[in-house]
């Protein structure tokens, strides 16, 4: 915005390296003066992270943790994307369904856990369970307005051209609303990101964050239990920028005008 | 007044050289992406120009000030604002009852009576670019920069705007400086008419129309006026 | 057809489309009513159990308690967060090489759930009401946060440089400018973030606290299984949740406002 001049190439990381530089000094000068015997230092969440990775129980925890939201992430696009498409599709219908979903979409996840353990028993299919509810919800609503965002001129091109309605669903309404859906999509495994993550501290006895909480209770290693949250924040990340990626390829970068 | 100045690392303007006397109607026409509004930005003070300058009065100019206030293609108009709070949007420092008596005196000259209190999402284009020249003229600005102001109109309202503006410069004169990439509106409005060649622009004429207002636009002085832009700008007669 | 008679027609239709969601309700209750009473020795309540689920919290004075609970958790940290993330994130997104800067940090920050923080919240806060407040901040600020940033990136340079024409200094240009231009992004922002709050505060009710909507749920079922209570809890979650993001979308109707919705 207050563009004085054209930042350099090489400013592209300088910046992020200096605040992330300072964010640690910070952190470890904030642990030194105040002589905290508890909450970790830099260095030590370093040292914790290797021990993790020595111990072979890092890789198997995220394993884990992607497994579920895989599964999760999964069912809820394979359901979800043909239900949002017909939703869009049909205005009167969505009308008719839409209160029950908005009822049941502030609930968290969390909250169906008793629900679903009576369902699924404790374990990962509960987990994949509130992962594919979490994950649903903003499919959905990412497909009907997809659908319903797709201009009138479209559909009407389509039928001056002879097109049957399946051929124009297919044809002309899921590419041109394909941008949204990917947006959709990718939120709905942000979202997924953020629930395996507390699904596991409370109904499974494996993955990232049942690491993070496990490392507290048994032996109060907060080094483990930050070394394990940089390492669910850095998988998030990868996972949204390999997303983005993904929303890049050509035949649908048309829908996307600001690269965010 | 004096502008001199260069472009930048892609030369965009390349030696220009203009006076501009008080109360004049310069337009600046030229094709498309020539650069005429990076020159109106310059001489306004958004944009430093690389090489040269520009002096108003005599003084230089460094950046952005309310004796010269620029109304821009579209968007312009602060939208949580009404009518009666973007045309007083610069009169901060006058007394209320100032304030008031000049928004009056500019909503009844841009014939906006009746919207004062209106929203800029409910107004029209035309209306909506009356509405940024009035808020132009409120804090009495030395020079008006108009860059393509109706260029996002249709061609009947772009008429009447244009009728309207030379009222309204008629009435209060200013110096204005006016982009368009439309050749009769350049032949209809100005004193002096500058071509600009493509990137980088040069100033290829400078066409001085010699008639006066109110202009006819079927007289033969006016269509000898035009064929001379027209050749100037290297443009066929036939289509 | 006469206009009376047009008008009456198209209001006894919308009447009819108004009841077709709520009779699809109704069918819905009916089934799980159904299918409840054709297993009764199995855990989950039908819709009926709910109800008097309900009503024994109300005469309890329960329901009104944890609700309080839960709205003043979201309240104070949504709030705390707002205060600090929106002026920060203003100031950074202003700054090309301040998005630049934070920009990675608050991406790497973002994907982590506001549940891990647990540890550190009960290591700073112990259990209670201030752990979960803070667990609220976390999960709001830093959305909150890049809300502030890209509004400030997106207001389109047109309004800048009429600021800056007109002469106006810093604290003019920031109340009189700035601030209207980002007022829309960050109600629609603040309206996810509250969401997002509220889905977090009962995650967090359900492991760190003694009180609320969240703690209610896990503590009928700990404490007996009471499933009717649970799906009541849910019940009321879903109602308050849809409640609040109701009440901030009529917020982004206010009319000052709306310049943003309606396009150019």
């Amino acid at each position: 915005m207050n563009s004085l001049a054209k930042p350099a190439g090489w400013e592209k990381f300088f910046w992020p390296l200096l605040a992330a530089a300072l964010l640690l000094a910070l952190w470890h000068y904030s642990v030194v003066w105040t002589a905290t015997k508890v909450f970790p230092s830099p260095l030590s969440v370093e040292k914790g992270l290797a021990e993790l990775l020595r111990k072979h129980v890092l890789w198997s925890d995220i394993g884990d943790s992607l497994r579920r939201v895989a599964f999760g992430f999964g069912t809820a696009a394979i359901v979800g994307i043909p239900l949002g498409l017909t939703l869009g599709w049909y205005p009167a219908l969505n009308q008719v369904l839409n209160p029950v979903l908005q009822i049941l979409r502030p609930i968290s996840p969390i909250a169906w856990i008793p629900v679903a353990i009576i369902f699924f028993g404790i374990g990962d299919r509960a987990a994949v369970f509130l992962i594919f509810l979490s994950a649903v919800f903003p499919i959905l609503v990412a497909c009907v307005s997809g659908v319903s965002n797709v201009p009138a001129i479209f559909r009407r091109a389509g039928r001056n051209f002879g097109l049957s309605p399946t051929q124009i669903l297919a044809r002309v309404v899921f590419p041109a609303a394909l941008p949204q859906i990917l947006i959709g999509l990718r939120i709905a495994l942000g979202v997924a990101w953020l629930v395996v993550v507390a699904a596991e501290m409370i109904a499974v006895d494996s993955g990232l964050g049942y690491l993070v909480i496990d490392s507290r209770n048994s032996g109060k290693r907060y080094d483990l239990v930050v070394a394990a949250m940089l390492v669910i924040g850095l998988i998030g990340l990868t996972l949204d920028l390999g997303f983005r990626r993904l929303e890049k390829i050509r035949s649908v970068r048309w829908g996307f005008r600001h690269e965010s | 007044m004096v502008f001199g100045r260069d472009g930048r690392s892609v030369p965009v303007l390349e030696d220009i050289n203009l006076d501009v006397s008080e109360g004049e109607f310069i337009c600046l026409v030229g094709p498309s992406g020539c650069g005429k509004s990076t020159l109106l930005n310059v001489t306004g003070g958004f944009l430093s120009p690389t090489s040269g300058s520009i002096t108003i009065d005599g003084q230089a100019v460094h950046g952005p000030d309310p004796r010269r206030i620029l109304v821009f293609q579209e968007r312009g108009v602060f939208p949580w604002l009404t009518v009666e709070g973007n045309i007083g949007f610069g009169l901060s420092k006058l007394s209320r009852a100032e304030r008031d008596q000049r928004i009056n005196h500019y909503v009844r000259m841009v014939r906006l009576e009746g919207f004062e209190q209106t929203y800029p999402s409910d107004l029209s284009g035309g209306m909506k670019q009356r509405l940024q020249v009035a808020r132009a003229l409120a804090v009495n600005p030395d020079i008006l920069y108009l860059d393509e102001p109706f260029g996002a109109l249709d061609s009947v309202t772009r008429l009447i705007m244009r009728g309207e503006l030379l009222r309204i410069w008629q009435t209060e004169r200013r110096t204005i400086i006016f982009v368009t990439h439309d050749i009769d509106e350049a032949v209809q409005l100005a004193d002096r008419v500058v071509v600009l060649s493509s990137r980088p622009a040069k100033i290829e004429a400078i066409l001085t129309i010699d008639i006066p207002h109110p202009r006819n636009i079927s007289s033969r002085r006016y269509l000898e006026l035009r064929d001379d832009l027209l050749s100037k700008i290297g443009l066929a007669y036939t289509v | 057809m006469t206009a009376i008679e047009q008008e009456k027609r198209s209001r006894s239709l919308s009447l009819s489309t108004r009841l077709r969601p709520i009779a699809f309700i109704v069918a819905l209750l009916v089934i799980w009513q159904i299918a409840v009473s054709r297993h009764p020795d199995q855990l989950l309540p039908g819709p009926l159990g709910v109800i008097r689920a309900l009503a024994e919290l109300l005469r309890h004075g329960l329901l009104p308690r944890y609700v309080v609970a839960s709205l003043f958790r979201v309240t104070w940290g949504f709030a705390l967060a707002a205060v600090l993330a929106v002026p920060l994130g203003l100031t950074i997104g202003w700054y090309r090489r301040g998005e630049m800067a934070f920009n990675p940090l608050v991406q790497i920050f973002r994907p982590i759930s506001p549940l891990a923080w647990i540890p550190i919240a009960i290591l700073w806060f112990g259990v209670g009401d201030l752990a979960a407040i803070f667990l609220i901040f976390v999960g709001c600020f830093f959305p909150l946060l890049l809300t502030a940033m890209s509004a400030v990136q997106n207001i389109p340079a047109v309004y800048v440089n009429v600021g800056r024409n007109f002469g106006l200094n810093t604290a003019q240009f920031v109340y009189r400018v700035l601030y209207p231009a980002v007022v829309p992004q960050l109600i629609t922002g603040s309206r996810i973030t509250l969401g997002i709050a509220w889905l977090v505060v009962v995650a967090a009710e359900m492991i760190a606290v003694n009180s609320g909507l969240g703690f209610l749920i896990i503590d009928a079922r700990n404490a007996g299984n009471r499933y009717d209570l649970v799906i009541a809890g849910m019940v009321i979650i879903g109602i308050i949740g849809l409640l609040l993001d109701l009440g901030m979308r009529s917020l982004e109707r206010v009319k000052s406002f709306r310049w943003s919705y309606s396009g150019d």
